[in-house]
């Protein structure tokens, strides 16, 4: 009886602990109204033209990011797990750097190696810096994109899934388009949805390369006026958990992944 | 010359050699099964042949053409795992069209050749289902259909049945040799289950620690083993120590009791071998060697019944048919029983060679 009061209690405050904040920001940015709730900060958010460039711009970003690091790590870990499964420890630590290197460190990296007097002047033109920001999200993400798809393969028998394409005549480029990408479709979503959130999300690197990304606008606005960052905070959880709803939709709707959890 | 041929097939994982001077050749539309203990190298001729492991040294020939240094997808062969090995995200048609596609056979002809594969492994109802909808038996079906839809020169299987229960084994066993047949296509088999080798085969390879110890007819490895080791795997055996005498004149010696060959046999130890099956109970033409023995248990199997006696201190096994106007022999009680010396396999010492007639 006393150990179920303690988890009950001990449940109780996680959830202050998260909600309360999230009640207090949703409820401040209803507030700008003197005496009355309204959607005045959303309105005027929604209105701002920055806001749609910033948005639009992250979200573009974050689609060539998802793109790129789905290239990049489906073959990775796909290679790993058949051909040097010794070499795996190795590439996860590789996976993990992200997490334990800031940003800032990264992005100055970057510079130093992409300004305009060195071999690849990509900071000399805004594509080129677009590009390098791509490269710097895909950096963050490696960490859950890598995970996510390894976690995938491990669900399938990536080996005689192999054999059995090959023996009917596949290349490496149909096994891994038609037979392995599709198996391991769910998790990749899960990563990707998760490289959107911290996409949108990204203040360092944007702000550092002169991007008009959404992170920077968060940053501006919230230093610069009083309702309208909450309403942004607001939007932004929206996101993330629009996202989150996603990977479960996904999860659900791919007709061949009941079978395993059932 | 044959169709599909193995030469002298070397493998080794680094330091341990798995598969020893393999060879075999195999006539078109022939089906041949490898047999042999777990670990003796059978999965390895298997994936040598698909091309999924480079041989250490030899070469495998397909219809004339030397084949070993080719990938695996450039071999044209197909090929059933023992592990559902179907794509999880396509449907059934879409599995048994992926080798058609991979080709690109035109859509037309593609849904020809899925539909005439569904009816061949008796599944036409089943082309909008995914694998997981499946039984294990259909699925393996599915893999057949699949791996047949290409055409390919040699079908190879891997312990197809390995997963599946005692009935549908056998089922499914006659419907893929019925299909084999009726294709003729080239086929490798490979189990670790004699009865499966011996009911499908038009020749069996008898394989321990990757040696080929025998090739041939099912009916010729059960009843002339070249070796004891295919002798004492295929089929239950008696085995009895026995001396030959000095004389060499085919009178042998085990504990009390004396055998009288009627064959040279050279003078030193031996080892006697007989299938229960041709000792019989009571004396019978033809049935020469005439020995009694204690009866120690009788198994009752229904149209078999399994007896348990002794030759000197040897155990002994005999099976006989049941006949309901004879009842079985109650423990206990003396019996008389008969083998043609024809039928008594002579051991080499050491069991190395086989002696036969
Ligand atoms: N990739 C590999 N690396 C190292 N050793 C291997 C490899 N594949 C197989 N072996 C070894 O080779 C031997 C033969 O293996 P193989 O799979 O051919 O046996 P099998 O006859 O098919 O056995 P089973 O009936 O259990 O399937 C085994 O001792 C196995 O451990
Ligand atoms: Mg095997």
């Amino acid at each position: 009886m006393r150990a179920r009061v303690w988890s009950w209690a001990a449940l109780a405050v996680g959830i202050i602990y998260f909600a309360l904040p999230l009640i207090g920001t949703v409820e401040f940015s209803l507030r700008k109204r003197r005496g009355e709730y309204s959607f005045d900060a959303y309105r005027w958010v929604f209105e701002d033209p920055r806001f749609r460039e910033t948005f639009s711009y992250s979200v573009v970003m974050a689609l060539f990011t998802i793109a790129v690091g789905i290239l990049i790590v489906v073959p990775t870990a796909y290679w790993v797990r058949m051909r040097y499964p010794r070499l795996r420890p190795l590439v996860e630590f590789i996976t993990l750097l992200p997490l334990v290197i800031p940003p800032i460190v990264i992005v100055f990296g970057y510079i130093r190696l992409f300004n305009t007097s060195s071999v690849l002047p990509l900071t000399g033109t805004a594509t080129g810096t677009n590009v390098l920001l791509m490269m710097g999200y895909a950096t963050l993400s490696l960490p859950y994109m890598y995970r996510a798809v390894d976690t995938g393969l491990r669900a399938i028998d990536v080996r005689t899934l192999t054999e059995a394409a090959q023996s009917l005549g596949a290349g490496w480029g149909t096994i891994l388009g038609r037979v392995i990408l599709p198996n391991v479709l769910v998790a990749v979503l899960s990563g990707a949805f998760l490289t959107f959130a911290i996409v949108i999300g990204e203040f360092v690197m944007a702000a550092l390369l002169n991007r008009p990304a959404f992170g920077p606008y968060l940053q501006l606005i919230g230093a610069n006026r009083a309702y309208e960052p909450a309403a942004l905070a607001v939007i932004a959880f929206a996101i993330t958990w629009f996202c989150m709803g996603l990977i479960q939709l996904a999860t659900h709707l791919s007709p061949h992944s009941r079978a395993r959890r059932s | 010359m044959a169709f599909l041929e193995l030469e002298a097939l070397d493998k080794s994982f680094g330091a341990t050699p798995v598969v020893r001077r393999f060879d075999l050749a195999i006539e078109k539309g022939e089906f041949v099964s490898l047999l042999g203990p777990s670990g003796c190298g059978k999965t390895t001729v298997l994936r040598m042949v698909a091309g999924f492991e480079t041989p250490s040294s030899g070469a495998i020939r397909i219809d004339g053409r030397d084949v070993t240094g080719l990938r695996p997808n450039q071999r044209n062969i197909g090929m059933v795992f023992q592990a559902y090995a179907l794509f999880p995200n396509l449907t059934v048609s879409q599995n048994i069209a992926f080798g058609l596609r991979v080709k690109r056979v035109g859509r037309a002809e593609r849904e020809a050749r899925v539909a005439e594969m569904l009816s061949l492994v008796g599944l036409a109802e089943f082309g909008g289902r995914y694998p997981f909808q499946l039984s294990g038996g259909q699925q393996q079906r599915v893999a057949l259909a699949r791996a047949l839809a290409v055409e390919p020169q040699v079908l190879l299987l891997d312990e197809p049945l390995s997963a599946l229960d005692a009935k549908i084994r056998v089922s499914l066993r006659d419907q893929i040799r019925e299909i084999q047949r009726r294709l003729g296509i080239t086929t490798i088999f490979v189990t670790h289950d004699q009865e499966e080798a011996l009911s499908l085969s038009d020749r069996v390879v008898v394989m321990s620690e990757g040696v080929a110890q025998q090739v041939g007819p099912p009916f010729e490895i059960y009843s002339r083993p070249a070796t004891r080791f295919v002798a004492e795997f295929v089929g239950r055996l008696n085995v009895i120590d026995a001396v030959a005498g000095e004389a060499g004149d085919g009178v042998l010696r085990t504990g009390d009791v004396e055998i009288a060959l009627g064959r040279p046999v050279p003078p030193g130890p031996v080892t006697l071998a007989m299938r229960p099956e041709v000792i019989g109970v009571g004396r019978a033409d033809g049935r020469d060697l005439v020995f009694r023995g204690r009866i120690e248990d009788v198994h009752f199997l229904g149209s078999v019944i399994r007896i348990e006696t002794r030759l000197g201190s040897a155990p002994l096994f005999l099976d006989t048919f049941n006949r309901p106007d004879r009842p079985p022999p109650a423990l206990g009680e003396i019996g008389e029983f008969s083998v043609a010396a024809s039928d008594v396999m002579v051991l080499g010492p050491g069991g190395s060679a086989v002696k036969v007639r």
